[in-house]
This record gives structure tokens, C-alpha cells and sequence, in this order.
């Protein structure tokens, strides 16, 4: 489980993130949603210790992120699978040697076992035929399933999705949130969608969590988000164009 | 105001964050054996691939010394084997260490910091960091390390070739014959020479590399930041190769 505790970030000077909690419960998908700027991406660079928080804590399973030391913090990120928005695959490898990076840095398997491994975390995101291909050859969508394959490829317990659908395609989008669903339920993993897709909220989340003006301004699930009457939180929602695609065919 | 402050204090904190980067990196030196790969990697980029344009450089700055040194020195009271005892300690003790440097700071800093620009500003060291790997090893220690043994080897055939650039041009102009060149380098060597240019050799690959690795890591802002490291990769790598030079020269001569 993962746990949020009073967490204050500025930059500047300007506070991104003020007296922020939230609880992340086991085998759950929660979406982290919030306008643009709104400090969804700082929270979730907390949440694997890629930030300090000024102050507040981060627990992690029952350790408190915020304050071990730098070696320990390498051990439990090895728990976290990441989707970096615009995927973060290294261009100096293939498509095949990004997803083999962690097994072949963090394990001891023999290179057969690497490359059976590989391929079936690309089967997983559906792509078994680019191991070969560069990054920059590759869709946005496309880079972000490889991008996808090698975060699920040391197994994590939990996984980060930054923005997974930004700059795609609502087919692409779609492909990709069955992507979320599917690995959610196949590999038992905690799932965290940092998004301001509302179509994509309500095809995968079993929980949202509402940033506004700097602080945690909603948490509940999709059904209270349905039946809310929080104003901010409503204009959110409904000034989301998806949204009201997805309700009217959702009441059809 | 503050202006004038925060111009004051940043070279103190860009010094801080430096020594704060080379303190992690060498914290990282126990994880050798993941790095060990990139570390090959890197030695064939920044040694092998840069031999091609270090033997250019040192075989002419070899040759236009040997022809000024003849047009500035030689005469009728001086000999012409006086050119090569001029020629060759210049190229061991500045001319090879130096000339390669400078180039080294276009050819290797600038493609570190773009680099390692480039992986920050697309989030691929933050993916390094969040898979659970020290970013600072496994980018930084391979290529510092293989700037420090590759920069000796450099230098070594820059001084190589930029003998026999000299002896090229004294064989094609006739100021000197190849017999009295030699004749002049070999009375006036000085064993303390070549130790000096590599003492040179290895604080220069040092400082390339190490000074490229900051900028590029730090990078901020977009591809006009990659831009921006790029630049002052280069130019810091030549500004600290200058001070370091005459450093060095005031203190072990």
C-alpha cells in the first residue's frame, strides 16, 4: 500500500502541492486527475522518490520514502513499473534491448531466458514484431506499449502511468486503456494513472483522486464521481468533451 | 538587485553542484559491473572515434611548427638541427596535449552534453532513476573514466604523428634534413617531457568529460536548453583546459 502524508511541495517559492494525503490501496487502479499544472506529474514524482517533499511523507509498504537513504530508495523503486509520458525509451538501443534493459541489469537470467522474457512482454502490449525497430521509428502509441513492456518487465508490484494517452489518437487511446485494464488484471498490479483524460478515467479507474488549486480536493470512486455534487470537481468533469461522449453513450 | 546577486552566487553553486555530482559518482564506482559495458562503449566513442581527427590536427600543428620555427630561428649562426630540439619537446609537452584537447572539447564534450541533454529532457534518466539504477553511474563514471584512460592514448599518438607531420614537412620544404632533425631532438630530449604531456593528457580528459557530464545532466528547458549545454560544454571544457595548462605549468616545472 502506498501512503500519502500532509506532502508540501513548492518551486520557487510557489506552492505546486499543499498539505496533499492520499491512500493507494493494494491491486487497485486509482486515477490521479487535475487540470494541467495542477502538480498530478510532482505528486507522482513523490510517489517513486524522484522528488523530496518540503515536507509531509511518503510511505511506501510501511517505509517512509522521504527520509532513507539513496540505496535503499534504489531497492524500493525496483517495486515501481513507470510510463513516462512521452514513453522514455532509450534511442540508443532497439526496441527489443529496452525492454531487455532491466532483466539484464536487475537479473541474473541467462540471455535465453532474457529474450523469452522480452518477447513476451511485447506480446503482452500487443507489439511482438518491433524488437528490432529504433524508438524514433516507431508511433507515439507504439513507443509508449514498448515503453509499457519494459516497465511490467521485472514484474512490479505497482505501475505509473504519466499521462498514458496525451498526443494519441482516440483508437490509440482506446487500445491503450484495455492495455491498462488488461495488465491490471492479468499481473495483479497496483496501478496509478496520473491523466486529465476523463474517457480514459472511466474506462480504467476503480478510484479517483481530484487535484485542484494545490491540494487533494476529491477522493472516491467512479460511482461517487457519477453522483458528486462537488461543484470544482463537476466543472472538470464536465468541461471534458469525452466525458460527455462517454455518459451520453453510457445512457443510451 | 537580486539580479546582480544571483550572478554573484551561481558559479559557487554550479562549483557545489559539480563536486556534489562527482561525489555520487564516485559513491557509484561498487556497481562497476553494470556499468562495465558502457564503460567499453564509451572508450571506443570518445578514444577510437576521435583518432581519425586528433592525427589530422597533430600532424599539421607537427608541420606549420617545424616551418615557423625554421623561418623564425634558423640563420646563419644557428643550426637547423636546432629546429627539431624546438619542435619536439613544443608537441610532448604543449603542442599534443593541447591542440587535442581543444578538439576533444568540440568532438567528445559537445556530444556528451547533447547527450545527456537530450535523456533529460525526454525523461530517460528520470527512467533510469525510477527503474532503480544510479543515473549518475551508469551515465557519468563510464564516460569520465574513459576520458581518463583514453586522453593518455590520444595524446600519445597525437605526439606520434605530429613528429612524423614534422618530419614530413621538413622532408617536403628542405629547411631541415630528417638526419639533423632528429640529431637536434634527440641532444636536447628531456625524459620529463612526454610524463609532463601525460600528466596533461589525463587532467584535460578529466576535465572534458567531467565538466560535459554536468552540463548535459543538468540540462533544463527543451531542446533550446540542449542547445545551451552543448555550447557551454565546449566552451567551459577549452576555458578550464587554458587554466589548467598553465596551472600545471607553474607547478611541476
Amino acid at each position: 500500500m502506498i501512503r500519502v502524508e500532509h506532502l508540501t511541495k513548492a518551486f520557487n517559492g510557489h506552492p505546486v502541492l499543499q498539505d496533499v494525503s492520499l491512500e493507494i490501496h493494494e491491486g487497485e487502479t486509482l486515477a490521479i486527475i487535475g487540470r494541467s499544472g495542477s502538480g498530478k506529474s510532482v505528486l507522482m514524482k513523490h510517489i517513486i522518490g524522484l522528488m523530496k517533499p518540503d515536507s509531509g511523507r511518503v510511505f511506501v509498504d510501511g517505509t517512509d520514502i522521504s527520509s532513507i537513504s539513496y540505496s535503499e530508495l534504489r531497492l524500493v523503486r525496483r517495486q515501481f513499473g513507470v510510463l513516462f509520458q512521452g514513453g522514455a525509451l532509450f534511442d540508443s538501443m532497439s526496441a527489443f534491448d529496452n525492454v531487455a534493459f532491466p532483466l539484464h541489469t536487475f537479473t541474473r537470467k541467462s540471455e535465453d531466458d532474457i529474450r523469452r522474457e522480452t518477447q513476451k512482454c511485447l506480446d503482452l502490449v500487443h507489439l511482438p514484431h518491433v524488437g528490432a525497430v529504433n524508438p524514433s521509428e516507431l508511433s507515439g502509441g507504439m513507443r509508449k506499449r514498448v515503453a509499457l513492456a519494459r516497465a511490467i518487465a521485472l514484474r512490479p508490484r505497482y505501475i505509473i502511468y504519466d499521462e498514458p494517452t496525451s498526443g494519441l489518437d482516440p483508437e490509440t487511446s482506446s487500445t491503450i486503456n484495455e492495455l491498462i485494464k488488461g495488465l491490471a488484471r492479468q499481473l495483479e498490479i497496483t496501478s496509478i494513472v496520473v491523466t486529465h483524460d476523463m474517457h480514459s478515467v472511466l474506462a480504467i479507474a476503480d478510484r479517483v483522486a481530484f487535484i485542484h488549486n494545490a491540494r487533494m480536493h476529491w477522493v472516491g470512486s467512479i460511482n461517487d464521481l457519477h453522483s458528486s455534487e462537488d461543484e470544482v470537481l463537476h466543472a472538470f468533469v464536465k468541461a471534458n468533451e469525452y466525458f460527455i461522449g462517454a455518459a451520453a453513450s453510457g445512457a443510451s | 538587485m537580486n539580479g546582480v546577486v544571483l550572478n554573484l552566487v551561481r558559479p559557487f553553486f554550479s562549483l557545489g553542484r559539480f563536486s556534489l555530482l562527482l561525489a555520487k559518482a564516485c559513491g557509484s564506482l561498487g556497481d562497476i559491473g553494470i556499468y562495465r559495458k558502457n564503460m567499453v562503449v564509451q572508450m571506443v566513442r570518445i578514444g577510437l572515434e576521435s583518432i581519425p581527427i586528433v592525427a589530422l590536427a597533430a600532424a599539421f600543428s607537427g608541420a606549420v611548427t617545424t616551418v615557423q620555427t625554421a623561418y623564425q630561428l634558423v640563420s646563419p649562426i644557428i643550426p637547423p638541427k636546432v629546429i627539431g630540439a624546438v619542435v619536439v619537446p613544443s608537441l610532448t609537452m604543449e603542442l599534443a596535449a593541447v591542440v587535442t584537447g581543444f578538439i576533444l572539447s568540440g568532438r567528445v564534450g559537445a556530444r556528451i552534453a547533447a547527450e545527456l541533454g537530450t535523456m533529460r529532457v525526454t525523461e530517460q534518466i528520470d527512467a533510469l532513476e525510477a527503474m532503480g539504477l544510479n543515473s549518475v553511474g551508469y551515465l557519468i563514471v563510464p564516460r569520465v573514466a574513459a576520458g581518463i584512460l583514453m586522453f593518455p592514448v590520444l595524446y600519445v599518438a597525437a605526439c606520434l604523428i605530429g613528429v612524423a607531420g614534422s618530419l614530413l614537412a621538413a622532408m617536403l620544404t628542405g629547411v631541415v634534413s630528417i638526419g639533423e632533425f632528429i640529431l637536434g631532438a634527440r641532444e636536447h630530449y628531456d625524459n620529463f617531457g612526454p610524463y609532463f604531456g601525460l600528466i596533461k593528457a589525463f587532467v584535460f580528459g578529466f576535465l572534458i568529460t567531467s565538466i560535459s557530464c554536468y552540463m548535459g545532466y543538468y540540462t533544463e528547458g527543451g531542446a533550446e536548453g540542449v542547445g545551451r549545454s552543448t555550447t557551454r560544454a565546449a566552451v567551459m571544457s577549452c576555458v578550464f583546459i587554458l587554466v589548467a595548462d598553465f596551472a600545471l605549468a607553474i607547478v611541476l616545472l
